[in-house]
């Protein structure tokens, strides 16, 4: 799309006491974002149209 | 004084109020992100406070236009936004080169877009170019099929014209109304291809960003666009710009994106209460100036806005007294005005126990709720 943010990365990170998937952590126009699940966030939209693309987010470590 | 001396017409909805303006940061006196230095525009990137910038070839472009922020300015204002075009970008269809702000659906709301009793609203700003002719711009809704192009002329070089543009409102299409989507979407054009420029003055269809046969500013290597005093407001009429406290608009500004630092003094870091997350994680809760539109994103960075490598402070604090590092540090949630977010360390912390983490003086963290 042609306002795309240039996306490099991304990996989930550990949810509260271990579960679940927290934040996810991602590379977008060269600086890395911490990114919160919230459809609302401009962002985490970006992530998930990459993902729509057929990129992946990588698990949490 | 009675009553009968007021005149009617100083307080009728045709007088001049306050809070007229839908644009923020509109005299671009707010730079949070680059203060007064050259930001190279990438796609999609904020450049003054509200403000960003697509520059787009059919993929993401880069070096083709910086964006500063600029003291050179019409009567009565202070900043300006200087557009630099650094080559001479070919026209292409899918071209957009522009820059933006997209205004949140509570703020206009009370437009009634998309319905039979959708308001007139009249866009005003100061222009100027090194280059002479028609240029473009547009409105649109979120779901970018329904949008008005709009053309204005500068007629000298080099010069601050004040231009007017009056725009029925849309009765067709979809629109966000009260929520904190996207609710107006108003470009300006610096080099937008013939798929995404429409005929000027009139809603039509389509995803545009400027009008048919606009000037290409990043056309032409070394040409220079400035804009300032941007004000859409309800009515038929533009009125005089209204200059809100920079207060005031650095916290407008502040519910999209806030930019925090340590400590400036290199003696005191900032310290924050931090508890278990998880294995060999602490989290902390940290205040946000605004409540923000959504949930923000957060960057750690250097206060130069240099990427921060790795550790961003350190935390202790047990029974033991022990002290470890800190590593990532990452955003989790942010919301209600707190942030909240977990710090890795080379240690597993005891969920019986309150520790502080330290944040130190080189680190600035950017938390970004944008549209």
């Amino acid at each position: 799309m042609d306002n795309n943010m240039n996306i490099t990365s991304a990996n989930y990170t550990v949810g509260f006491n271990n579960i679940g998937n927290g934040s996810i952590k991602a590379t977008i126009n060269g600086v890395v974002w911490s990114v919160p699940l919230d459809p609302a966030n401009r962002h985490y939209q970006a992530i998930l149209e990459w993902v729509a693309e057929g990129n992946t987010i990588q698990e949490a470590d | 004084m009675a009553l009968s001396k007021i005149k009617s017409s100083s307080i009728a909805d045709t007088a001049i109020h306050g809070r007229r303006n839908l644009i923020i940061n509109g005299a671009m006196q707010v730079s949070q992100r680059h203060g007064t230095s050259v930001y190279s525009q990438v796609n999609s990137g904020f450049n003054l406070d509200r403000f960003k910038g697509n520059s787009y070839d059919g993929g993401a472009a880069t070096g083709k236009f910086t964006v500063q922020q600029s003291s050179t300015v019409p009567n009565d204002f202070s900043h300006s936004l200087l557009v630099t075009s650094l080559a001479a970008t070919a026209d292409n269809a899918n071209n957009i080169f522009n820059i933006e702000q997209l205004i949140e659906g509570y703020n206009t709301a009370h437009l009634n877009y998309g319905s039979s009793s959708a308001k007139t609203i009249t866009l005003s700003f100061y222009v100027r170019s090194s280059l002479t002719g028609t240029f473009g711009g547009a409105l649109k809704n979120n779901d970018r099929n329904r949008a008005y192009p709009f053309s204005y002329t500068i007629n000298s070089a080099d010069t601050f014209e004040r231009k007017e543009i009056t725009i029925a409102g849309d009765t067709s299409g979809t629109w966000v109304g009260s929520t904190n989507g996207m609710g107006l979407w108003v470009s300006f054009g610096l080099g937008v291809g013939s798929t995404r420029s429409g005929t000027a003055g009139a809603w039509g269809g389509g995803d545009m960003f400027s009008s048919t046969g606009a000037t290409s500013v990043v056309g032409t290597s070394g040409a220079t666009w400035y804009i300032t005093g941007v004000q859409l407001e309800v009515g038929e009429q533009a009125t005089p710009f209204e200059h809100r406290s920079y207060g005031e608009e650095l916290a407008l500004c502040e519910r999209y994106f806030q930019k925090h630092f340590g400590t400036t003094d290199a003696s005191y870091y900032t310290a924050y209460a931090g508890l278990k997350w998880s294995l060999n994680t602490l989290f902390i809760s940290f205040p946000l100036r605004q409540i923000m539109r959504a949930e923000p994103s957060a960057s750690i960075l250097n206060k130069d806005g240099s990427a921060k490598s790795n550790v961003v402070g350190n935390a202790a604090g047990n029974n033991n007294n022990d002290n470890f590092t800190a590593g990532n540090m990452t955003l989790q949630i942010g919301h209600d005005g707190v942030a909240m977010f977990t710090i890795g360390l080379d240690y597993n912390p005891d969920i019986n126990y309150a520790y502080n983490a330290f944040i130190d003086n080189s680190t600035r963290i950017d938390f970004d709720a944008e549209l």
